[in-house]
């Protein structure tokens, strides 16, 4: 296994506020990896420091095939919560973008392309719709396509599942394993649906308000044998909510 | 000292139950008891008044018991009780004096007018990328932002600056006509829309349509994580986003302006022909001798100006925006009241430069 993203002695926090501390991490090619937590420790903030949107108190934070050049193509695409889609922009043309921006390719051949991502996740037919006339779990679908417009081989995903019904977040759950299983994506999400960790992460890690990373490992390991009253309570409480099991 | 509570209190009562708990409370030894066996129904509120009341007595050194709750009660209690609370995280926002408020908006404006600068020099190095770039900038935007920055604001422009010239002409008339000057109401009115009212007026109405435009269009880009997946996608804001708009800006105010100047000169002229009894002709002679392309241009390198620190700030407001949707509106109007600011600066700065090199 090849590792792809590396945290040393990572610090996160604002002005004199330290959110996490001495965070060490590993996530290898291929794999899907979960930051799972409750609300408000500090997930998303982690991932945005591991995609480079925030800067680190301290520590270090190597992402292979990214040096922080923002001259150069990046190296992973990211699907934010909401989507983040240029609402002036329809879906093809929003796909399109990182491709006209990266590529020397014809204004055909990148429609093609675009096309085809946007097929990939099942949005063929809706190429020319604006993201204000599309549901939230096709603004996410059609999210991770832009993300994966030109051929990335890492995808961050905030909270894929959140806010989408039932059926929506399996949808959601079977396109995150077809992108690993069928094309090698390393995925690496941040969630708290339990229903989604068990049916798609290889590995997780778990934060908590206040303390950082708590536990890290096979999220079934976690949920069955953790000695950490923190993780297991996390996991049995929310599977006695209907979470997963 | 022992406290009694008996009977029910629920959200409807919690105004009287509280004062009751204060004035029983009064003059609370070493040790107070608050005894609930004669409680039968206390909802939430009624059960966070008497923590609340446990806690100011602890304040003050009172060893606080509390006894005898039913089971029922016991249990409201149990969900209620703040013994294992966190403290907060943050200490609640105090009343700022009238002194503070005013320190504290100097030091934001002055803040603000640092981050402006620091924008201006972020906007330059992009844009001298740009330059050996060219195709690091979106163009594609760009018909589509000078169709909205210029065609779009016509006929309000139109409509404005005539009523202007107009309305300038009208109010000089008549003192105009008792010193038999008629004719010079060319030079008043073309003079003064081709240097200064033009430019500014235009300006005005630019910032309050494009500016705050800009600036709330970037502003919900900024808060719906859009400028953060631009960032992510390797496209620089400033190339995609703010490059276009200053230049659509720069591209269209001075030519919004020269029609100003035009329909405002007609709307004055209108006036001069039907109530000082001067010919077109007259007028329009008059006109070319009072206004030469001095005059104009002037007046068109200020509208350049103002279009460059309408883009600046508009954008600027708009990619610090925070907050939400009421930052979206905050940061809006802290742009377009920072633009009109600029704008009288400019005026001035230019205006004075202007007198000094004899334009």
């Amino acid at each position: 296994m090849t590792a792809l993203i590396e945290l040393d002695d990572l610090t996160i926090g604002w002005g004199d506020f330290v959110l996490m501390k001495d965070v060490n991490l590993t996530i290898e090619a291929g794999e899907i990896f979960v930051i799972l937590g409750g609300s408000g420790c500090g997930k998303s903030s982690l991932l945005r420091h591991i995609i480079g949107l925030e800067a680190p108190m301290g520590g270090q934070i190597r992402v292979r095939g990214y040096d922080g050049d923002t001259h150069k193509r990046p190296a992973f695409g990211v699907m934010f919560q909401s989507g983040a889609l240029f609402g002036s922009m329809t879906l093809v043309e929003n796909v399109s973008l990182p491709l006209s921006k990266w590529t020397d390719l014809s204004p055909e051949e990148i429609d093609t392309i675009a096309r085809a991502r946007l097929r990939l996740v099942n949005l063929d037919g809706y190429e020319h719709f604006l993201p204000s006339e599309i549901s939230g779990g096709m603004k996410k679908r059609a999210g991770i396509a832009r993300a994966l417009a030109i051929e990335s081989s890492m995808l961050f995903l905030d909270e894929p599942s959140a806010g989408l019904d039932p059926v929506s977040a399996v949808e959601l759950d079977e396109l995150i394993l077809t992108l690993n299983a069928k094309l090698g994506v390393t995925i690496v999400l941040v969630t708290h649906e339990l229903q989604s960790i068990f049916k798609i992460a290889h590995r997780c890690i778990m934060l908590d308000k206040g303390h950082g990373v708590i536990a890290e490992g096979d999220p079934r390991e976690l949920r069955d044998h953790s000695k950490d009253e923190r993780v297991s309570n996390f996991f049995n409480r929310r599977t006695a909510l209907g979470g997963a099991s | 000292m022992q406290i009694a509570v008996a009977g029910s209190a629920d959200f409807d009562q919690a105004e009287s139950f509280g004062s009751a708990l204060k004035q029983a409370a009064q003059g609370a030894g070493s040790r107070a008891l608050i005894d609930l066996s004669q409680a039968e129904l206390l909802d939430g509120s009624a059960v966070a008044l008497i923590y609340g009341l446990r806690k100011r007595l602890t304040g003050d050194d009172v060893a606080v018991e509390i006894i005898g709750a039913r089971s029922d009660v016991a249990a409201i209690m149990a969900l209620y009780d703040d013994s294992a609370a966190q403290p907060s995280l943050r200490e609640g926002q105090a009343q700022e004096t009238t002194f503070t408020q005013v320190g504290r908006a100097t030091s934001d404006f002055i803040g603000g007018i640092k981050d402006i600068l620091e924008f201006v020099g972020e906007v330059t190095s992009s844009s001298l990328y740009a330059l050996r770039h060219p195709r690091s900038v979106h163009w594609a935007d760009m018909g589509k932002l000078m169709e909205r920055t210029g065609a779009d604001a016509l006929p309000i422009v139109a409509l404005i600056s005539f009523l202007i010239g107009l309305v300038m002409a009208f109010q000089a008339a008549g003192t105009l006509a008792q010193y038999g000057a008629n004719v010079y109401i060319a030079d008043m009115v073309g003079l003064s829309m081709t240097r200064i009212m033009g430019p500014l007026m235009m300006a005005i109405l630019v910032a309050g349509r494009s500016g705050a435009g800009f600036s709330a269009e970037l502003g919900t880009m900024k808060v719906s994580e859009e400028i953060d997946a631009l960032r992510v996608l390797g496209l620089d804001p400033i190339r995609f986003l703010v490059i276009p708009r200053i230049l659509a800006l720069v591209l269209m105010v001075p030519l919004l302006t020269f029609m100003a100047d035009l329909v405002g000169v007609i709307g004055g002229g209108i006036i001069g022909v039907s109530f000082l009894d001067l010919s077109p002709t007259a007028f329009v002679n008059r006109l070319h001798i009072a206004v030469d392309l001095y005059d104009i241009g002037t007046g068109l390198v200020l509208s350049l100006a103002y279009g460059v620190a309408i883009g600046m700030i508009a954008c600027e407001r708009g990619l610090a925006t925070r907050g939400g949707a009421e930052g979206v509106g905050r940061y809006t109007t802290s742009a377009v009241v920072t633009i009109l600011f600029h704008l009288v600066i400019i005026s001035a700065v230019l205006t004075i430069i202007f007198q000094f090199w004899g334009i």
